[in-house]
């Protein structure tokens, strides 16, 4: 298992386009990832799921890869976030 | 053939085939015919939505951008979600028909959304709302959007703004609407395309799609699967038409000056930034009045500053320095988007509307007005006020402009200056119009309006046609007197509304003063003659 955490910049929060994003890449990804914000987790494979964690600006959120490709999974996803989020 | 007849709003001939636009229907399939069944049509109808979003995906990002269309994008993304098809699934199971676990499925999500505290986030529901309510219609059998393949007249019920601005204009050949006025969105919008078009027709929908259909705007006639002879006798008079069109392009490019010497400039009208070629191509001097409607209607959230932006300045940069006048929001209770929240009203004419709107939402008209100021550091931009009735009102907009561009200054975002006009549509303004021409650059009379209120008769109300009378005796002494006032303040003044157009009154507006008049695309060339030929002077004394 793999897990990094990043703290969203956008101040808009994870919305709409970034949470988009995250999930685009992440069902590229064969293993089981995972998003937890503010108590609560997600699949990052479900964009409903994402948006309704509703992360806001300044708010810490925990991705855990857990497979085959979790590796390359969490260094790929770590990028995105920082460039997107 | 079957002849019928209707309203006239535009003249000229067109023939082509029927394109029945069908409102739609509010039947909702709410019987399930087996588990199996409505899992294969709600299969079916998701790869529809899904080509229906990818098309609208590409326009978006043509023309409004990448981080508009990713809205699209997430919508697709939605269409692709577990838990969504999950939800669905497992309701079509529990014995619902498809559209209506959809349906559910969709209130489910969105209510999860709406109910968050944030505004942001609670904006999402709309995206849900929207699309399980397209993959509804598709269940429905309704087509939401219209798929005109080849060049067709357009015949339908009516049509309300929202649904006009979603056409393919390119493709429409007349209209015949069996509702709407004069007055209304359909008629309007027939005239900025100069295609000719009947309203309040007398027709029935039933089993005519794709017949051929004949419109006659100079008569008010149309002729369903005509006969040979008056296919022909059609055919001479649209050539006839034509060939008086073609007489007018000795005017293109000439200068629209009296024979005294008077140059009165030719602007012209239009509704979105597309009709900028059809002014370019009606030969426009500039643009005498853009609605800004377009950019509300339609959609399910307001603009964004950017959005309004890059609209404007599309339509300024295409005009090459040529004026752009940009009429505000004007907007009411009888033409409005439903996240505007407005409430109905016993009077629309006389409600919360126009100019009023903006005085008391701050939030609606800051970022309209960023967005001109921006596009003004693009070309040559003017901005009017719809609906003004009180000194105050100018008083306060002009506050409001000088802040405006002191933001924009301190933010270090470009900007340009603006001229600052009203329209004069209200009794009110044009008896005031002395004072009011103290306070700004420029008068546009919208007539449409100033007939409506002077002689309290409701424009969209076709059984009152023959009182509305815009050639009314009070109407003109208004406008002479309104001329007078602004050249008074040394002023300029033009009249943008459909009497602009009117050829008949063509000299005495040249009589009166007024110095520009914003018309139809198409009526631009025909006025320049009259001016061309026309020896009358102004008479400051009327």
């Amino acid at each position: 298992m793999k897990e990094f955490k990043h703290i969203i910049t956008d101040e808009l929060g994870l919305h709409a386009r970034p949470a988009g994003l995250l999930v685009k890449a992440a069902s590229a990804f064969s293993c089981d990832i995972k998003i937890t914000a503010n108590g609560k987790s997600a699949d990052a494979k479900r964009i409903m799921g994402v948006m309704l964690l509703a992360v806001k600006q300044g708010c810490e959120v925990t991705i855990t890869c857990d497979g085959t490709d979790e590796d390359t999974a969490a260094a790929a996803l770590e990028t995105l976030l920082k460039e997107n989020a | 053939m079957l002849k019928g007849t209707g309203y006239p709003v535009y003249p000229g001939i067109a023939v082509g085939p029927v394109f029945v636009y069908q409102k739609q229907s509010d039947f909702l399939p709410v019987s399930s015919q087996g588990a199996s069944i409505e899992k294969a049509k709600f299969d079916a109808a998701l790869e529809t939505a899904k080509k229906q979003l990818q098309q609208l995906f590409l326009k978006a990002k043509e023309e409004l951008g990448e981080e508009q269309a990713m809205i699209i994008d997430v919508q697709m993304m939605i269409l692709d979600d577990l838990d969504f098809l999950e939800s669905v699934e497992s309701m079509i199971q529990n014995g619902a028909s498809a559209a209506k676990a959809v349906l559910d499925s969709g209130e489910l999500f969105c209510s999860a959304f709406s109910s968050m505290d944030d505004e942001y986030m609670k904006a999402r529901a709309i995206d849900i709302k929207d699309i399980s309510q397209r993959i509804v219609k598709i269940l429905r059998g309704d087509d939401s959007s219209v798929t005109i393949t080849r060049p067709c007249i357009l015949v339908a019920e009516d049509l309300t703004p929202s649904q006009t601005v979603q056409l393919p204009k390119d493709k429409i050949l007349a209209f015949v609407t069996k509702q709407g006025s004069s007055n209304s969105h359909t008629a309007i919008l027939a005239r900025t395309m100069n295609i000719p078009s009947l309203v309040q027709a007398d027709i029935s929908l039933d089993n005519i799609h794709g017949k051929q259909i004949i419109v006659d705007g100079f008569h008010g006639v149309y002729y369903l699967e005509p006969d040979e002879q008056t296919f022909s006798l059609m055919k001479e008079q649209q050539n006839k038409a034509s060939q008086k069109v073609q007489q007018l392009e000795t005017y293109r490019g000439k200068a629209s000056i009296t024979k005294a010497g008077r140059k009165i400039n030719l602007f012209a009208n239009i509704g979105n930034p597309e009709d900028v070629e059809l002014a370019l191509a009606g030969d426009a001097e500039g643009i005498g009045l853009l609605r800004s409607e377009f950019l509300y209607l339609g959609r399910n959230s307001f603009p964004s500053e950017d959005e309004l932006f890059t609209a404007y300045r599309k339509v300024v940069e295409k005009m090459k320095g040529r004026r752009v006048v940009i009429r505000t929001l004007d907007i009411g209770a009888d033409k409005k988007a439903d996240y505007f929240g407005l409430e109905a009203e016993e009077n629309p004419a006389l409600g919360y509307r126009g100019i009023r709107i903006c005085l008391m939402q701050e939030e609606i008209f800051r970022p309209q007005m960023r967005a001109v100021y921006r596009a003004a550091a693009y070309g040559n931009v003017s901005v009017m006020f719809p609906m003004i009735t009180s000194l105050w009102e100018v008083q306060q907009i002009k506050k409001f402009c000088t802040q405006i561009k002191k933001e924009l200054q301190a933010e270090n975002i470009p900007w340009g200056e603006v001229e600052l006009g009203i329209m004069i549509e209200t009794p009110a303004a044009a008896l005031i119009s002395e004072q009011l021409a103290k306070e700004v650059d420029f008068f546009s009379v919208g007539t449409n309006d100033l007939t409506q209120y002077t002689l309290a008769v409701d424009r969209q109300n076709n059984k009152l046609n023959r009182f509305y009378d815009p050639h009314h005796p009070a109407v003109l002494t208004l406008l002479a007197m309104i001329a007078k006032n602004a050249h008074k303040a040394g002023i300029w003044v033009g009249i943008c509304g459909e009497l602009g157009a009117d050829t008949s009154l063509t000299e005495d507006f040249i009589q009166m003063g007024f110095d520009e008049l914003s018309v139809s695309p198409g009526r631009i060339l025909e006025l320049r003659k009259i001016i061309c030929e026309s020896e009358v002077s102004p008479n400051e004394r009327i």
